[in-house]
């Protein structure tokens, strides 16, 4: 067996919402923490794609700046390709080797640079266009230019794009170059938070089929992040479902989707509106996502799950293996459902 | 056939900015029946939350309609003074919009606010109003309706608070609801509990409601006609399960083949290569023809009427005998 090239370990980040002093003394308020993330762990194999999904608040876009360390872990370790990444300030040889893809296009790109500087500046960053030392000699200038007229057409946009402002392209086009400048490192990891949440479906498709193509080609890792499950669907090959900063479900694609486990799988998939059975209703979830100031004790999902019981109530479970797929559930642990 | 609950025919809106005339709606047609629930479906800048604004009265300047009307029950409303529109709004037509949070006013109670919505519309006093307002929380599913009419916006979550904008186009027993992308804001669960309510207390209240939004399976679940809208215009327009399984416009097979399926595997979605063109870009003859793997001659000089296309109407040549076989 193979190392997988991205290992996490019980991952956990907490935030702290505190009111100011001032506050907290003048009107008695204990100190307040939010658990966005806590103790998650998977691993990714080179070449696939594992998809976090989850409702807005679950932690997922967390885990996303956990990996490329734009935040830094309160327990836990990613390791990547054997190595242990560490938690900000990581090295350049790891950093050059993981990059990440933001949701909003219109925010991601800084709108003062034309295409061609945003697109270089990883190279010039990382020096991978001829060595940081020679970055400024002729030759240098010369291949970055070369290379990021191959990155622009790696995404289906042409060499002149590269003298426009970001203010000139659709929401589509952005979020290609967005991927292209990501692309600029050759990295092997992408860690994609929502890409495609902010674009019409048509532009999605495109940028989708994009995401797929450059995968095979160049053997990509994608570590993706969305709220939509017919996407998730479409380019996952593992699934880890997140409810409350925790994943509560870890299966590959096909066996979550014709057999969930976990009950908050089960309500999330019976929620989806499908376009190919007109008029079919779908069950509505009861509740909604609880507090996570004040998540209920026990298993988080309790208060809304149809299965709960007196154990669920107090028990918080741990994520078991169970025939290829890993749930944190009593009721299946139990074999109730 | 029952008459036409709204009508709207040949409405042209346009805006009249620095670059000189866009035109945002061209020839916009189409009719609403008493009870009938109409999906308008495109994407970002097709035009079809400004054909909400418009029925509802409420066109930012410098938008304003130039063509066409907008008839409700008969009588026309697109020419209404303001004081005489604000009577129609939210007494005969309701309206539900994207972001619930910006909807509510954050200074007043959301009792406060239901109650004065209540009182602009029905002749009530203050026990009944209240008593109203009550049961309409009660009806969209708010737990402890009392207690919650004293609370503020900010202490309901999302899904609440679109529960209680609901609650407010409902006060007025409006028999047409216009609901602009009322679940885009909300998770996917919750969606579905908003969705099933929408269609539940319409029905019980006997209101039609035209649904604008860009999700094809809010569409399919909800609607019984649907109409699909590209560049300002109607491309194709029919019953739902006709448009969603046997679209007669290329662009509606585009748009169906781009969705990521939940029921089937593929390697590729379908893509339409480029994007909708801007206002100030149209292209002559079909706005389509440039992205449109079907495009013969007419397509790019004579523009496209609704026309009969299978159990559908769509703007497309394709469906003309005389065009293709003059090609």
């Amino acid at each position: 067996m193979t190392l997988p090239l991205v290992q996490v370990e019980g991952l956990a980040k907490t935030f702290d919402v505190s009111l100011p002093w001032l506050n907290r003394v003048a009107e008695r308020k204990p100190r307040q923490f939010v658990h966005a993330v806590d103790d998650v762990g998977f691993q990714i194999a080179r070449g696939r794609t594992l998809a976090l999904v989850g409702e807005s608040g679950c932690g997922k876009s967390t885990v996303a700046r956990l990996l490329v360390g734009l935040y830094a872990p309160t327990r836990g370790r990613v390791v990547y390709d054997g190595v242990e990444a560490g938690a900000t300030r990581r090295p350049a040889s790891i950093r050059r080797r993981m990059q990440m893809i933001f949701q909003d296009p219109y925010a991601s790109l800084n709108p003062r640079w034309k295409v061609k500087d945003i697109v270089a500046e990883p190279l010039r960053e990382h020096g991978a266009a001829g060595g940081a030392a020679a970055a400024n000699s002729r030759d240098a200038k010369r291949s970055i230019v070369v290379r990021v007229g191959e990155l622009l057409a790696s995404v289906g946009l042409a060499q002149v794009d590269a003298e426009k402002f970001p203010h000139q392209f659709s929401g589509g086009q952005r979020q290609r170059i967005s991927i292209a400048r990501a692309l600029a490192t050759e990295p092997e990891f992408l860690v994609c938070d929502e890409p495609t949440s902010a674009l019409d479906v048509s532009v999605q498709a495109q940028v989708l089929n994009i995401m797929k193509d450059l995968q095979t080609k160049r053997g990509l890792t994608y570590l993706f992040i969305s709220h939509n499950l017919a996407v998730v669907r479409h380019v996952a090959d593992e699934v880890g479902v997140m409810y409350l900063g925790r994943i509560v479900e870890l299966a590959d694609k096909a066996t979550l989707f014709a057999r969930p486990r976990h009950p908050y799988t089960r309500m999330l998939l019976d929620a989806i509106p499908d376009i190919h059975m007109s008029g079919r209703s779908r069950t509505p979830v009861h509740g909604e996502v609880p507090n996570p100031l004040q998540p209920p004790p026990g298993c988080t999902f309790n208060p809304r799950c149809p299965h709960a019981n007196e154990r669920c109530r107090i028990e918080r479970p741990a994520l078991l293996a169970l025939d290829r797929v890993r749930v944190a559930c009593h009721a299946v642990e139990e074999r109730r459902i | 056939m029952p008459s036409p609950l709204l009508e709207v025919d040949h409405l042209r809106v346009e805006f009249l900015g620095r670059s000189g005339r866009l035109l945002a709606l061209d020839d916009v047609s189409f009719s609403i029946a008493p009870g009938e629930i109409l999906g308008v479906v495109g994407e970002s800048g097709a035009g079809k939350s400004l054909t909400g604004a418009s029925i509802i009265g409420l066109l930012d300047p410098p938008g304003r309609i130039v063509g066409g009307e907008i008839r409700f029950d008969g009588a026309r409303i697109d020419n209404l003074p303001y004081e005489q529109m604000r009577k129609v709004r939210g007494r005969h037509i309701g309206a539900i919009f994207q972001d619930p949070l910006t909807s509510l006013d954050p200074l007043y109670t959301v009792g406060q606010q239901l109650i004065e919505t209540i009182q602009t519309h029905l002749s009530l006093g203050a026990a009944d109003a209240r008593r109203r307002a009550v049961r309409l929380l009660q009806e969209t599913g708010i737990p402890a309706a009392e207690e919650r009419l004293e609370q503020y916006p900010h202490q309901f979550s999302g899904g609440m608070r679109q529960r209680v904008v609901i609650a407010l186009a409902l006060a007025g027993e409006p028999r047409l609801i216009v609901a602009d992308e009322p679940t885009t804001a909300l998770d996917v669960s919750i969606q579905a509990q908003i969705i099933s309510l929408l269609k539940r207390l319409c029905k019980e209240h006997g209101a039609a409601v035209m649904l604008v939004t860009h999700d094809m399976g809010v569409i399919a679940e909800t609607c019984d006609r649907v109409a699909v809208m590209y560049a300002g215009r109607i491309v194709e327009i029919g019953p739902v399960a006709s448009v969603i399984h046997a679209p007669a416009h290329p662009y509606t097979v585009g748009l169906m083949g781009s969705i990521p399926a939940m029921d089937e595997d593929r390697a590729r979605l379908l893509q339409i290569d480029g994007a909708m063109p801007r206002l100030d870009a149209i292209p002559s003859g079909c706005a389509f023809n440039p992205r449109c793997p079907h495009a013969f001659e007419p397509c790019t000089t004579l523009r496209p009427e609704l026309m009969a296309a299978g159990a559908t109407r769509a703007a497309c040549w394709l469906h003309a005998p005389a065009m293709r076989a003059a090609a």
